[in-house]
């Protein structure tokens, strides 16, 4: 069984800040963190390999700066890891990630045969969902996307059942393997690393791909060419001009905080109160 | 796989760092362990950078190091409520390479300092924490971390683990530390856009300035303030004796508004945003509070060793320094073919002895007590200083002869002569 795992790197965005001024993301100095969602992946796929054996591959494409993110998947348990980096991929956006990504799992399934793909179920930077479904096409694998739980894998006939959520309930699907399934937060906590892994992921020689190591050799499908998306400006949406205020009320009682509350409302906007008797009456 | 070191070093703030960068350019096996997500995550400090401590360990540290902007003006503010007097020294002097004094963002600088210690060849883990120090009878043999098969085994262990060294205190090196050998310091840092601060500052490129306070601002607690200009923030804080918290029943932060809407201070920062707000505790025990340095395979360095100036505002250039002299012990007791024993690791003392470290703080040891015991340093003097100053620039018929004696009177109402005279003397033997 050979588990490859998508991360990103991504800035905590619970540190992030907007320039005053310009209004841009400050990215200077603000600590990054493996995408949360991926996390939930790695641990899914960690205790597939804690069951069944086999080899966990994690794999992410950026700046060599994400290399950190890859050491730290290490030092959970993944047994492998790449980094896909080069210059031709600045400015990549799903499409060209998602082709970027597949390319360097086909070099990795040469090592050895890849039989699920695990993502997260979107990163909390982009938000946007698509690179592990791109990278699904592209390899023409299964798809299962907000899968909350893996319930049983079945190696000899290459089966997996899967708990997906959905509107209005849970789905139980099966299907067979390779796959690409992409993981929803929440079912499953990361380990606490071992101190032995530790030591590995601080000794650990990441694999570094440039695009040829990547197998890519088309390149006007990744970077800024073999991005059709454009970001043609990025706001901070402008703080509600209407404060919000604390009704304060001496009972506690529903009726009087109700009363106090429409008495509230009714001066403010004298027409609701008039549009409500018209009625009543 | 029992993993084992020539050093272990505990903690990656500037002494831990200092330390391991030193071992691992000598060619000596070192694991320096970290409990924070990265070097610098948990480090608190003003932040002044004082070059010469860092040059002996890095002499091309200028080259890529973040700094924020070179000091060429310092000023020192006697506060009242409404007023300050003081003194503000600005050179050109301090305008020319290599510069002396710099301004810096830790959790920055502590990451760069850390990447020239990997660099190095020491191995970093950060993200685990040092529960226990493995004791072969008296001897410290390796640490034990929060992880699963955390025992380490090494050689030496060197403890750089901040004030408050749990590990220490653990290993009953030095007992619990007393509320009035610490202080409690909060800082915020300020978003203000670069031309903003140079207007204010009257500054350009990347010139700083500092501003040391003392006074009332403190509220007669003894403490300091401080505001420091970095290239895109300012910096602003306080910090007092944890004793005297308590004492006065009030919070660090409380006092911390309180500075910022001080009529000479609020204007400083007014229109910033705040990015960061921090606390930390400062050991200033001094000379006095000291735990025993070194012993059977251990020694102590930084924070965790009291090696804070209290007065002159040092700390990180103190803790660079004892990080150094322990890592230089070590390689020339290994060259020596020597055993770090207590006996041997003497010699560290010897190193910290014959440096400005010890000097420094020997000359100041008894000022702490000096004082805890004499509040109105912190709360007469500035109001009386304060009020002379006004009574002399206000221009309103009266003669200067009787403003002069209308000053010697309000000194002597406030303090007497006997305790002017006493108040001098003690300071002049606390500085001496």
């Amino acid at each position: 069984m050979h588990i490859v795992v998508c991360i990103k790197q991504v800035p905590d965005s619970a540190q992030i800040r907007v320039h005053p001024v310009t209004n841009t993301i400050m990215r200077q100095g603000v600590p990054t963190i493996v995408n949360p969602y991926d996390l939930f992946a790695l641990e899914e796929a960690l205790r597939i390999k804690d069951q069944y054996g086999g080899r966990v591959t994690v794999l992410t494409m950026g700046p060599p700066m994400a290399e950190a993110a890859l050491r730290k998947a290490i030092s959970y348990g993944a047994d492998d890891a790449v980094l896909v980096t080069d210059r031709v991929f600045a400015g990549s956006d799903t499409l060209a990630t998602s082709f970027a990504l597949a390319s360097a799992i086909k070099q990795i399934n040469k090592d050895m045969p890849v039989d699920l793909v695990f993502t997260g179920k979107q990163t909390i930077d982009g938000d946007t969902a698509q690179v592990g479904p791109g990278v699904a096409k592209r390899l023409d694998m299964q798809l299962l996307t907000y899968v909350s739980k893996i319930r049983s894998l079945d190696i000899e006939n290459k089966e997996i059942v899967v708990e997906r959520r959905s509107e209005g309930g849970v789905q139980v699907l099966k299907t067979k393997i390779p796959s690409l399934i992409t993981v929803l937060e929440g079912n499953n906590e990361m380990r606490f690393a071992t101190m032995a892994n530790m030591f590995r992921a601080a000794r650990y020689p990441v694999k570094i791909w440039n695009k040829d190591a990547a197998g890519i050799e088309d390149i006007t499908k990744t970077g800024l060419k073999g991005s059709p998306t454009v970001v043609s400006k990025v706001f901070a949406p402008t703080p509600r001009a209407v404060k919000a205020e604390i009704i304060q009320c001496e009972s506690n009682e529903p009726k009087d905080l109700s009363v106090t509350l429409l008495t509230k409302m009714f001066t403010k906007f004298p027409k609701i109160e008039k549009e409500i008797s018209k009625r009543a009456a | 796989m029992v993993e084992k070191f020539d050093v272990i070093v505990v903690g990656a703030g500037p002494s831990g760092n200092s330390a391991a960068l030193r071992l691992a350019q000598a060619g000596l096996s070192v694991l320096q362990l970290e409990r924070g997500e990265t070097s610098g995550s948990k480090n608190v400090q003003g932040a002044i950078l004082y070059a010469d401590a860092l040059e002996k360990l890095i002499p091309d540290f200028r080259e890529d190091a973040p700094l924020e902007r070179h000091i060429i003006e310092q000023r020192m503010w006697v506060l009242d409520d409404d007023s300050y007097i003081g003194s503000h020294y600005r050179s050109d002097a301090f305008n020319k390479q290599p510069y002396n004094r710099y301004t810096m963002i830790r959790s920055q600088f502590d990451k760069w300092f850390s990447e020239r210690v990997q660099k190095a060849g020491a191995l970093v883990i950060c993200e685990t924490t040092v529960t226990n120090l493995l004791l072969d009878n008296q001897r410290v043999i390796g640490v034990q971390t929060d992880r699963q098969g955390g025992e380490i085994y090494a050689d030496a262990v060197i403890l750089a683990d901040g004030v408050n060294s749990l590990l220490a205190k653990k290993a009953g090196f030095h007992p619990e530390l007393q509320p009035k050998d610490v202080a409690l310091a909060v800082k915020e840092i300020h978003f203000l856009p670069q031309e903003l601060i140079e207007q204010r500052f009257n500054v350009k490129d990347d010139e700083g300035v500092v501003i040391e306070m003392v006074g009332k601002i403190t509220k007669g607690m003894m403490g300091t303030g401080f505001l420091y200009t970095n290239r895109e923030s300012v910096t602003i804080g306080v910090g007092c004796m944890l004793s005297d918290f308590k004492k006065q029943n009030t919070t660090p932060y409380a006092l911390l508004e309180q500075m910022k809407a001080h009529p000479a201070i609020q204007p400083l920062i007014q229109g910033g945003e705040m990015k960061e707000y921090t606390a930390h505790l400062i050991p200033e025990g001094g000379y006095n509070a000291m735990p025993d340095l070194y012993g059977d395979g251990w020694m102590i360095v930084g924070d965790a060793g009291m090696f804070v100036n209290a007065v002159h505002r040092e700390g990180s250039n103190l803790a660079m320094t004892t990080g150094m002299h322990a890592a230089d012990t070590l390689i020339e007791l290994r060259k020596e073919g020597k055993e770090f024993s207590k006996t041997n690791l003497k010699r560290y003392q010897s190193k910290l002895d014959e440096s400005f470290v010890m000097k420094d703080l020997k000359k100041y040891k008894d000022m702490p007590d000096v004082f805890h015991t004499n509040p109105q340093f912190f709360n007469d003097y500035p109001e009386m200083l304060s009020k002379a100053a006004r009574t002399m620039l206000t221009v309103d018929g009266v003669d200067k002869k009787t403003k002069e004696k209308e000053i010697r009177h309000d000194f002597r109402r406030r303090r007497s002569l006997f305790g002017l005279v006493g108040d001098a003397f003690k300071l002049w033997r606390a500085f001496e």
